[in-house]
């Protein structure tokens, strides 16, 4: 019992540690360069929870970050590591936004789900490729997905440059069509930008829940991913569930694409993604896959981009910057072995000293 | 006495975390003895030799060799002073070729590497010990018995003069064991010295100078052979107290044919045929023992009759009904039960807790889920039931799996089979690794099941757990049956030269 | 007719390249059982130091040295984390690719803002680049192309017939049969990874400095996955991995090619034909492949 609640314990201290880590490391960095951190620092707070406005930026953020998140989780409590969160995202983007802006006379709630189940529909079949290419061909799914990433970056490229999916406003940026005002979604709090979708992304937790913990085909999966051969054993179809699980998974990031379209930008722009793919991969790793760990680092996350955004604007740091930071929190939180290791390093050191003081 | 002395090993301690493998332990061996060490699964044999291997990083104690005190933290260390082991599960690659096994790591390597040298060498040693391996073929194409004598040759040509051999004979045909012995003794007239790791009482009477007993880590006695009356003696000394060697057993009442399985062919995962026209009939209320030694077509046998592998030709009928081509899930419905020849390959989910384990096999059905969503209250509370049944010791059921004691783990598998009061048990290598208690336990529960009535398929290697318990002992080699002996012709030499592929015809 | 060949062959050989040398010591890191997806991060890192160097020093060989040195550190780093804590090497791989798209931007504006810098000088072989067609697709190159090429079968000799070599090829398979004939397998896997590391970033360089000679920001571009990939492709033989190099150079050749066609306004699809060609190479690969059995699994000496 005493064992559960020092796990519990060390189940918070450590990310709460490489994110310190990541955060001291990446002043460090910062000041090698020639930057002014703590002004940095400072206007990256202010931007992350400063005001109302703030606190809204970092849960829009934080939106499709849960969703990307989700997306690594799924396939990985399936043993599946899904990199191509990014891609899922962008195809349902695009999916979403041809729905949301070119299917018209449609009443607002129905044309909303219409455009979400598109998105997700979207994200799916770009993760079903990698599912089929896995169970047919053996294909390790770290590679194609990452590929299929960037093949779904030049599809972007093509649908906001071509016709019929561009923008056909003249003189308009290179983008796709604005969608319907029936579907954009609406504000959730005053003076701030934050859009029902962050509802949205609650609901994916709990669904993430429900079906992971509650449901046997959930179940099914997490034998599978811990231990396949148990799941042969007990006449589990590894190859259905692994197919589902990155179906799954794919179409929660697609979600999160046509989610930040419809509550945001209102439209689809090259780099709309934002980078939100690999993000949710630490967003995930952050908070071990579980429910809470997710919605709780994908906030901080989002404070992460949505700080970043004014720590470039007012201490001239890129906001590329916080990527460096979280790389360094992936590497952390992943390494327990570390801090274990400064840990058993300490005391040892003093007993060597005492012996010498003997001899 | 002392000058004869090649080792000595004082006041060794080693713990892993808490538990403590070895405590306080002394070891003498002579020159050009055999030495067996003698206990129970998980009494310690192992790590002891792992820490004269230099296996282990850090343990505690002194190591004398040849008289003089050396320090062994590495192979390394072990090798340079002509220790060689040969381990339980073999270190060899199995990617490589033959020679490149033996000349790997060796300290006399030059940077580019002359392999036809090392081969005339490796040929000759080969051909002094009556050896003879190919030194080119890659080592996944050797049979496990030549996989054991490359590993020998491999300790001496690095010049080994104590050999360390790990439960050697664990893997090996009686008359394979046979040669094996004699290769012993031929190592020891020629000045080796041999350290023989074993639980089987016999062969330690048969081929060991001295044997030292180890029980929970810590020495129980050293002996000289020739002072042992009776292997009951040597088997108070390994479990402490006076064990009754053969298990009673009521004569079986049959029942009706429960599996039959007629002409089954089938492939190994490398697409070679595995089973030649295996046939057999199993009835309600007896123990069918598969005999063999390991990879003689066993594991695809129970593999085929559980769904887990496709099958090339025949038939299988399990309760009358055809199962052939079915699937594992479908199979499983038709009550049977399996108990899997490795618990954490396949019986267990070790980062997963005891009450999700529970429901492994029967998480779809009725009680246990209900359209799709699991009752993990009542899955809790019954989980519960069977841990008190079967005398798992765990804290709660959200305990993890992988933090229970083997057979404690083994001991759940087996409750979550029985528990679903199976009409066919298939039961792999049910008292592997375990300790002497576990292992009695597990196999009385069996018995208790044939009693009931209930048809038990039993595979082991263990050939005098097969011989107590089954009421017919199938044998098999390479694939193919040899035969059926009924309990009471069932003995060593009966079995001995049918899982060795001679049959009396 | 000669022209077009030459051209395309050229085309080849410069995207086979950075390739080829990233997927060569990848041959070595993965023979030891070591999957490092964060090449792409470490060449990317390569590209940006190669400039970096160059532009502060004015040439190109000490920016690739720079890259190089980068390179190994990283590798360092890399091995550090998933060899002697044992973390997951997918993780920390995915880590370093995050890292270093900040890092490199983040230097970039700082420091460089795409200025342009002193590419690697090419050298014509005397005679030999003479001869027609031929002379120009193989001898006349910068440097890190020669000895791309040129290690090939260095390593290949390395691998097979030497005792490190062998070292390599046992610690992917068996590491704990390699301790217990006192290899130390730690040792081999450090060293793979920072030799692995190293050649990436020399990769990473030519990315930037083979032709263009300026940085731009995320131009490695998935090369460090291709790169893996192609060692997959090659089955972690040097002489096939260059084989394959060769044939995703061909692909990105071919794209070039195209894009003087009347398909050039569909360009995206034609920069998607490399992702593609990558994706169908592996599956029709990955079945038999000569794959380490513990590659992946960091070991524990107990």
């Amino acid at each position: 019992m005493q064992n559960k609640g020092r796990k519990q314990l060390e189940g918070i201290l450590f990310p709460v540690l490489s994110i310190i880590v990541a955060l001291v490391l990446g002043a460090v960095i910062m000041a090698v360069m020639g930057y002014n951190v703590s002004n940095a620092y400072l206007s990256l707070l202010k931007g992350a929870f400063g005001n109302k406005n703030s606190v809204g930026e970092t849960l829009i953020q934080a939106t499709p970050l849960i969703f990307t998140a989700l997306s690594y989780a799924i396939a990985l409590r399936c043993g599946l590591v899904n990199l191509g969160a990014e891609g899922q995202l962008y195809i349902g983007g695009i999916c979403g936004a041809i729905v949301g802006a070119h299917l018209t006379g449609i009443p607002g709630p129905i044309h909303i789900i219409l455009v979400l189940a598109s998105g997700f529909l979207g994200g799916a079949l770009w993760g079903l490729i990698v599912g089929i290419l896995k169970v047919k061909f053996n294909a390790s799914e770290l590679i194609t997905t990452i590929m299929l990433n960037y093949i779904a970056l030049e599809l972007v490229s093509y649908c906001v440059t071509n016709a019929p999916f561009k923008d056909m406003t003249p003189g308009a940026a290179p983008r796709m069509a604005a969608v319907a005002d029936s579907v954009k979604l609406p504000i959730i709090m005053s003076q701030s930008r934050l859009h029902l979708g962050f509802l949205f992304a609650l609901i994916g937790i709990v669904f993430y829940y429900i079906f992971m913990w509650r449901t046997t085909k959930g179940y099914e999966m997490r034998v599978i991913g811990q231990n396949p051969n148990a799941g042969r054993y007990s006449g589990m179809n590894i190859k259905t569930n692994g197919i589902l699980s990155i179906f799954i998974a794919g179409g929660f990031a697609g979600l999160g694409g046509i989610i930040n379209i419809i509550g945001v930008n209102y439209y689809l722009a090259e780099g709309f993604g934002g980078n939100y793919g690999f993000s949710g991969i630490a967003v995930a790793l952050l908070g071990s896959c579980t429910p809470i760990g997710i919605l709780i680092s994908s906030i901080l996350f989002g404070a992460l981009n949505a700080g970043g955004i004014k720590m470039q604007l007012l201490a001239g740091v890129p906001s590329a910057a916080i990527y460096m930071i979280q790389g360094m929190i992936i590497i952390f939180a992943v390494s327990k072995e570390l801090f274990l290791w400064f840990r058993k390093c300490a005391p040892k050191s003093k007993e060597k000293k005492e012996v010498k003081a003997d001899g | 006495m002392a000058e004869d002395l090649i080792l000595e090993m004082r006041h060794i301690t080693k713990r892993f975390g808490s538990v403590v493998a070895n405590e306080d332990v002394n070891l003498k061996i002579e020159k050009g003895e055999v030495h067996a060490l003698l206990g129970e699964n998980g009494a310690g044999k192992s790590t002891l030799m792992n820490c004269l291997y230099g296996m282990y990083d850090s343990y505690e104690g002194e190591i004398f060799y040849n008289g003089k005190k050396v320090s062994i933290h590495d192979p390394k260390d072990a090798i340079a002073l002509g220790i060689g082991m040969v381990h339980q599960h073999f270190m060899l690659i199995p990617a490589l070729t033959v020679i490149e096994n033996v000349i790997l790591g060796l300290k006399e390597n030059k940077a580019v590497l002359d392999l036809q040298a090392a081969a005339k060498k490796f040929t000759e040693l080969g051909k002094k010990y009556s050896m003879e391996i190919d030194p080119w073929v890659k080592v996944e194409q050797l049979s496990v018995g030549q996989q054991q004598r490359l590993e020998i040759l491999k300790a001496l040509y690095r010049g080994c003069q104590l050999l360390i051999l790990d439960e050697p004979t664990a893997v090996l045909t009686p008359s394979e064991v046979d040669s094996l012995f004699e290769m012993m003794k031929k190592l020891t007239s020629e000045g080796h010295t041999v350290i023989f790791i074993s639980h089987k009482l016999n062969e330690i009477m048969k081929i060991c100078d001295h044997c030292t007993v180890l029980r929970r880590g810590k020495i129980a006695a050293t002996v000289a052979i020739k002072d042992v009356k009776s292997r009951e003696e040597l088997a108070t000394l390994m479990v402490g107290k006076e064990v009754k060697l053969t298990t009673e057993m009521k004569p079986p009442k049959l029942l009706e044919e429960r599996l039959v399985v007629e002409k089954l062919c089938c492939n190994n995962d490398r697409g070679v045929q595995a089973l030649y026209d295996v046939n057999f009939r199993l009835r309600g209320g007896e123990i069918l023992g598969i005999c063999g030694v390991d990879g003689n077509g066993q594991s695809e046998l129970i593999q085929c009759i559980t769904g887990l592998r496709e099958t090339t030709g025949g038939k299988i009928s399990i309760n009358g009904k055809e199962t052939t081509g079915l699937g594992a899930r479908d199979i499983l419905k038709l009550n049977v039960s399996h108990i899997p020849e490795d618990r954490h390959k396949f019986g267990m989910v070790g980062p997963m807790n005891i009450e999700e384990n529970m429901t492994l096999i029967s998480y779809k059905e009725n009680l246990y889920s209900k359209k799709g969503f699991l009752n993990w209250k009542w899955i809790g509370k019954h989980s519960q039931e069977i841990c008190d049944t079967y005398q798992v010791k765990t804290p709660d059921v959200k305990e993890l799996a992988q933090n229970l004691s083997g057979g404690n783990q083994q001991k759940f598998v087996v409750g979550r089979e029985l528990e679903r009061i199976p009409q066919l048990l298939i039961a792999v290598h049910p008292s592997r690794g375990l300790d002497i208690g576990a292992t009695k336990y597990i196999q009385s529960q069996i018995v208790a099941q044939r009693d009931a009535g209930t048809a038990v398929l039993m595979v082991s290697t263990e050939l005098d757990e097969l011989i107590e318990l089954s009421d017919r002992i199938l044998v098999m080699f390479a694939g193919k049956v040899m035969g059926i002996v009924d309990r009471k012709d069932a003995s060593r030499e009966t079995l001995g030269p049918l899982m060795a592929g001679i049959s009396e015809s | 007719m000669a022209d077009l060949i030459t051209n395309f062959l050229t085309a080849d050989i410069r995207t086979a390249t950075p390739l080829l040398l990233a997927a060569l010591g990848l041959v070595f890191s993965e023979r030891a059982g070591i999957v490092n997806i964060g090449t792409e991060g470490i060449m990317l890192t390569g590209a940006l130091m190669g400039c970096l160097g160059s532009y502060l020093t004015g040439s190109a060989m000490l920016g690739a040295l720079l890259a190089v040195l980068s390179g190994g550190i990283m590798g360092l780093i890399f091995a550090y984390f998933t060899v002697t804590l044992r973390s997951n090497q997918i993780v920390v791989g995915t880590a370093f690719n995050i890292f270093a798209t900040g890092f490199t931007v983040t230097v970039n504006r700082l420091a460089l803002n795409g200025a342009k810098v002193k590419g690697f000088p090419v050298y014509q072989i005397p005679v030999l680049s003479k001869i027609p067609v031929i002379g120009k697709v193989f001898f006349r190159w910068s440097l890190p192309v020669y000895f791309a090429f040129l290690i090939v079968p260095v390593c290949w000799f390395v691998l097979q017939k030497t005792n490190i070599g062998l070292k390599i090829r046992a610690v992917g398979e068996h590491p704990k049969a390699c301790d217990t004939v006192g290899i130390n397998v730690f040792a081999i896997r450090y060293g793979t990874i920072i030799f692995s590391g190293l050649l990436a970033g020399l990769a990473g360089s030519f990315v930037s400095m083979g032709q263009l000679s300026a940085f731009t920001e995320g131009m490695v571009a998935g090369k460090g996955f291709m790169a893996l990939a192609v060692c997959v492709f090659g089955n972690y033989y040097p002489t096939t991995v260059m084989g394959a190099a060769l044939l995703f150079g061909a692909a990105d050749a071919l794209k070039y090619r195209l894009l003087t066609t009347s398909l050039a306004g569909q360009y995206q699809f034609l920069n998607m034909l490399p992702y593609a060609i990558t994706i169908i190479a592996l599956c029709a690969f990955a079945k038999k492949s000569n794959k380490p059995v513990c590659s992946g699994v960091p070991y524990r000496k107990e």
